[in-house]
């Protein structure tokens, strides 16, 4: 499949298996700059595979991906992250016993610009929560405010690339409001979002276009108008 | 007389002298352990390494014996990191633990071979034997090395407290011991981090093994072997999941040590290890998570 010459990442008949069943098959996506896409699909369906294979956690069977048009090395998640790839895990990860600034702090890690605290400023602008809590300890705040330091977190890298493992995962409504309108303003600065949801219609109808996963391949690809089809959003489920 | 009487103001300086010592290797043993999740058995032949250098360089000055002393403890933590436990990273932890027994008496096992060309077993180290006078404070005989080991220990301890507060490697070794995977995914170079404690814990041996020296000057292939023994268990009794614990459970073994050994009568100390071990037996049967391990939350973090 011949990629778009402006896109920021591409995979490339990605494979991976966990042990010999296979998680992911010979799936092709691709981000351009500044885009929101989203990854949707059933449990199991290889959508945080398919981040992990990214990020160099695990080690694709066959494929590429690349960044920039260069390719990723599988094995060193921190050259990846290094790269302009931050990730915000499935279940936030965040340093519970580690201050809410010392947090953000760690983000810094994959910048090599050397940029120091100032670039934690963005961040505190876009969750003023964050800001309000800075000295307390991030294992204090509730599930939302957590959420907003895990992307917050990631932001600091300043990447290029921003992927999110089920960010509304156990959020109340009005928060998952907060993490998608935080979303639209993260791409707005271009930053180019790959969405890894639960929620298929909120992504569909939010995303530039939505990948829909089974069983590891590709069923189709959704975009906003789909989202108030609801023939078809249950046929990417169960097709 | 009764056994409280004997633990007197020189008792009690020693076993703090010990308590620190302790507390230093307990350091550099958590630090390691914090991001590999490996317990380092051969920690105590780093000392004993340190103390050969320190022997063969009797005729050299102070400060030149303890600074080769460093360089040699230093450079066989980097290749012991380098040559051992990189490869061995993502094995499991019964692997490493094994692994360091074979490194720990490999390097026994050179030293003794080092040691035995002048047909005798032991060599004296003689360049910081001035380090051993006494001087005598309050009334209380104390050796030099006693107020050197209370205050490298407390130095130490501050310097590395700032370092991993306020310090960006700091904060990365933290975030390493805490969540090593999540560490990477976030950029923290796992090489760099685990070079950095390595050194730290070497670092830290350097300074144990001169002042283990200094206390006893005849250095063999066993030294601080047995010390080695006794941190290990003070670190899992104190709790080796922090390196505050594991710290505070070094210098309570050390001290522990110190003051039943001042409390035993000396044709009976033979028995101080049965002392120490049961008191250890005690504890965990106690507190399972380590004396100071934070009550019950402990437990459940750790699932």
């Amino acid at each position: 499949m011949t990629e778009p010459a402006n896109a920021i990442l591409e995979l490339d008949g990605l494979e991976v298996r966990h042990g010999s069943v296979a998680a992911v098959r010979s799936l092709d996506l691709h981000l351009l700059e500044g885009e929101i896409v989203g990854l949707i699909g059933p449990n199991g369906a290889g959508k945080s595979t398919t981040l992990h294979a990214i990020m160099g956690v695990l080690a694709p069977r066959a494929g590429q991906i690349r960044l920039k048009g260069r390719a990723l090395r599988a094995g060193r998640p921190e050259d990846v992250a290094r790269a302009g790839i931050a990730l915000v895990p499935e279940g936030r990860r965040i340093f519970g016993d580690f201050s809410v600034a010392e947090n953000l702090r760690l983000g810094l890690s994959a910048r090599r610009d050397g940029a120091g605290e100032s670039a934690l400023d963005a961040v505190y602008e876009l969750f003023p929560i964050l800001a309000d809590s800075r000295n307390r300890q991030a294992g204090a705040l509730s599930g939302g405010q957590q959420q907003q330091l895990a992307i917050g977190r990631a932001l600091v890298a300043s990447p290029d690339v921003l992927l999110l493992d089920e960010p509304s995962l156990g959020l109340a409504p009005t928060i998952v409001d907060v993490v998608f309108t935080a979303l639209a303003a993260i791409r707005k600065r271009g930053v180019s979002v790959l969405l890894v949801e639960q929620r298929a219609q909120r992504t569909v109808a939010f995303a530039d276009r939505t990948y829909v996963l089974a069983n590891g391949e590709l069923r189709m690809i959704l975009t906003p108008p789909d989202a108030d089809d609801t023939e078809r959003m249950i046929a990417a489920y169960l097709s | 007389m009764s056994v409280l009487a004997v633990i007197d103001a020189q008792t009690l300086a020693d076993a703090v002298g010990l308590g620190a010592v302790y507390a230093l290797m307990a350091v550099g043993i958590g630090l390691v352990f914090g991001v590999l999740r490996l317990v380092n058995f051969a920690y105590g032949q780093l000392v004993m390494a340190g103390a050969y250098t320190l022997a063969f360089t009797s005729t050299w000055p102070v400060a030149g014996s303890v600074a080769a002393c460093f360089a040699v403890v230093i450079a066989l933590s980097l290749l012991m990191e380098r040559a051992v436990f990189r490869p061995l990273r993502t094995s499991s932890p019964a692997v490493m633990l094994v692994t360091t027994f074979a490194v720990a008496f490999l390097l026994q096992s050179v030293a003794l071979i080092v040691d035995v060309r002048d047909d005798t077993i032991g060599e004296p180290a003689s360049s910081v034997a001035p380090l051993g006078q006494a001087i005598t404070l309050a009334g209380v005989d104390v050796r030099k090395v006693t107020l050197v080991a209370v205050g490298v220990a407390i130095v130490a301890l501050g310097l590395l407290a700032l370092l991993l507060g306020r310090t960006t490697i700091g904060l990365q070794m933290r975030a390493a011991a805490a969540d090593f995977r999540t560490a990477r995914l976030l950029g923290v170079r796992a090489d760099r981090v685990i070079a950095f404690a390595v050194v730290l814990s070497g670092i830290l041996a350097g300074a144990v093994a001169v002042i283990l020296t200094v206390q006893n000057p005849l250095v063999s292939p066993d030294f601080a072997l047995k010390d080695t023994i006794v941190v290990l268990v003070g670190v899992v009794v104190g709790g080796i999941d922090r390196l505050w614990t594991a710290t505070l459970g070094g210098f309570s073994i050390g001290f522990a040590t110190g003051v039943i050994n001042g409390a035993l009568p000396t044709e009976q100390t033979v028995f101080l290890p049965s002392a120490v071990f049961a008191l250890v037996i005690l504890v965990l049967i106690l507190r399972p998570a380590g004396l100071f391990a934070r009550g019950r939350g402990a437990l459940v973090e750790r699932v």
